[in-house]
């Protein structure tokens, strides 16, 4: 079975620097594949790659069978969605008209139906008594949780029409409050049980080990490791990239990987 | 936290609400526009009762306009084409003004700032001196070249602008206003030039376009508006989902399916013919773009489906209120209308730029 969104042996340069170097990766429907590395490592440019916002110097993106770079804007915004890292929002909308933007122009959706769609997608991120607030009023963190329900908000749409959509987050959960990034990631994830493809840049190591299906670990422009979580997530392996003394276990009380700084142990 | 569905009922009673304003907004405007052309229509240099607006108007089109008296002259061919074309370029403009705040991300973005209308003054400008200077062969061309320069001299700034004040998708406002700034200068020193080079014919010319004036209004320049007019309004449906997405941002925009250089050359394309022939027809009025708008704006929210066609209505109130103040304040002398656009737009202009100080810094 091939992946729903891969890239194939992808390079992206910057003026003389090269951000992403010969990057093969494949994000699979049904599965969460989560990104980590440290800053500068190239994820957020790979993001872009495989958004199809950027286009490679060199190898190629191939999303649902096609290459990337032949698919029009309208066709391929019903088969993927992206959150992207900084998104300033430049007109005074109502946080409520914020996720109608995700939904207009996009697949058969009728105006009842997209009100129903409007108020589930804020549902689920906890932020429905904000709707009819201005979307500028709102702090950091809830404007974070709106943007991925305009995400979530475009999945539906292009579900109206097409089965078959891949989901791009970079750094969904960056700002939130503990119980929000658990509440997002958890939505994602069962995105992800319900067949779409979900990608994610995430910092938090323990949650990538909890979340992620597969995980990709990124370092100056190049993927050193991708599989299980058990498999990238070594000591050895974290330390090295990350540059910092790190230890994996499993506590008695948990049921995935916990990574700290090897300095906060006791022994 | 959840919500109960009767509280989910009454978040989303304000999509109701919305449109219901628009409508309130719609029929408000529509009826000042109907009050400003019956004070237009019968104030001036010569009262004309509203009564004998409506018989002359009846019989000038039963009869096609033959056998005018005196007054039926005055409304007939002096004030209901200055009427037209006032609405037709306060449309114009306003909508030039709503295409550009869109592209450029900001409130603050206005062909009169931004130096597009300097650009289509520049090369108004540039008609009327070299026109003259022509081979006999290219007399022919002389009434379509002011206009064509016009355009080309607001695409060209139009263009600059864009170049220079956008980088990866981001605008800084900073950079667009002081780039409007310059356009203006580098116009405002070629105008000199010109005015050094002109006889007395052309700088009466000259001052006439950088002043603004509707005063010189006929019905040709009515039908060579009106397409444009036209368009623009014709346009507006086709750009409202692209603009309300790259409120998000560019690459945004195109992650919701927006094909963004189609889009940026559409309004820029747009922009330049609107404001192009503006100029050519009635000089440099800033201010409309800016202004309309942005009342437009704070009654219905940012959403272009209903803010771009309300600005057309809001535009053309605007400019035909201040044409026909202009010409009765003074009366029976008349005020540059660009001097009392101006006049109200400046401290407008100045009001959103203190409540806005945050994001002309950013």
């Amino acid at each position: 079975m091939t992946a729903f969104l891969s890239a194939r042996a992808v390079s992206y340069r910057s003026q003389r620097h090269t951000l992403v170097d010969a990057v093969s990766l494949d994000v699979e429907a049904g599965r969460m594949t989560v990104l980590i590395g440290p800053n500068g490592a190239g994820k957020s440019t790979l993001i872009r790659l495989m958004s199809g916002e950027l286009r490679p110097n060199s190898g190629a993106v191939v999303c649902d069978g096609e290459p990337i770079g032949r698919v029009s804007p309208a066709r391929l915004a019903l088969k993927r969605a992206v959150m992207t890292q900084a998104i300033q929002v430049s007109s005074p909308f109502l946080t409520h008209e914020v996720v109608r933007l995700g939904l207009d122009g996009i697949g058969r959706v009728s105006g009842l139906e997209r009100a129903r769609v409007i108020e589930q997608c804020l549902a689920i991120v906890d932020a429905l008594h904000l709707a009819s607030r201005p979307y500028g009023n709102l702090s950091g963190g809830e404007q974070r949780r709106v943007q991925f329900a305009r995400a979530l908000a475009q999945i539906a749409a292009a579900r109206s029409v097409q089965d078959g959509q891949a989901l791009l987050l970079d750094e969904p959960v960056a700002n939130l409050d503990l119980s929000h990034q658990l509440g997002l990631l958890d939505a994602a994830h069962g995105l992800a049980r319900s067949g779409v493809a979900v990608l994610a840049v995430l910092h938090d190591l323990n949650l990538a080990g909890r979340y992620g299906d597969t995980l990709a670990l990124m370092s100056k422009g190049a993927i050193v490791a991708c599989g299980a979580p058990q498999a990238v997530q070594t000591s050895r392996l974290l330390s090295d990239v990350f540059a910092i003394d790190l230890a994996v276990g499993t506590p008695l009380v948990s049921e995935s990987p916990v990574v700290l700084p090897s300095r906060w142990l006791r022994c | 936290m959840s919500a109960s569905l009767d509280d989910i009922r009454d978040e989303f009673r304000f999509e109701a609400d919305g449109r219901r304003r628009v409508v309130l907004t719609t029929a408000a405007l529509v009826a000042l526009l109907v009050l400003v052309a019956l004070v237009s229509l019968t104030h001036g240099a010569i009262r004309v009762p509203g009564g004998r607006v409506a018989d002359i108007l009846v019989h000038a089109i039963a009869t096609r306009g033959v056998n005018l008296g005196q007054d039926a002259v005055v409304v007939i061919h002096i004030r209901l084409p200055r009427l037209f074309l006032a609405m037709m370029i306060g449309a114009a403009l306003a909508v030039s003004g709503a295409l550009m705040q869109g592209l450029f991300r900001n409130p603050l973005a206005d062909p009169g700032l931004a130096g597009v209308s300097a650009g289509a003054g520049l090369g108004a400008a540039l008609a009327i001196v070299l026109g003259d200077r022509l081979p006999q062969e290219f007399a022919t061309l002389g009434s379509s070249l002011l206009p064509a320069a016009a355009f080309l001299g607001a695409l060209a700034a139009t263009w600059t602008l864009y170049f220079v004040a956008t980088r990866e998708g981001r605008t800084s406002v900073a950079i667009m206003l002081l780039a409007g700034v310059a356009l203006a200068a580098l116009a405002s020193s070629f105008m000199g030039v010109f005015a050094y080079v002109s006889d007395d014919r052309q700088l009466r010319d000259l001052t006439f376009w950088s002043m603004g004036s509707l005063g010189g209004a006929n019905w040709a320049k009515v039908a060579a508006l009106a397409p444009i007019a036209g368009l623009m309004l014709a346009a507006c449906p086709f750009l409202s989902r692209g603009l309300n997405a790259l409120a998000l941002g560019e690459a945004e925009a195109f992650h919701l399916g927006v094909r963004l250089q189609r889009l940026k050359a559409a309004i820029v394309f747009l922009v330049a013919i609107a404001v192009g022939a503006s100029v050519a027809a009635a000089g440099v009025i800033s201010f409309v773009g800016i202004v309309a708008p942005h009342a437009v704006r704070l009654i219905v929210g940012p959403d272009h489906r209903a803010l771009l066609p309300l600005s057309v209505a809001g535009g053309a109130v605007l400019l035909a209120g201040a044409d026909t103040l202009a010409r009765t304040l003074v009366a029976p002398a008349e005020m540059p209308i660009g001097v009392l656009t101006a006049a109200i737009g400046a401290p407008f202009f100045l009001w959103l730029l203190l409540a806005r100080a945050r994001d002309v810094g950013a």
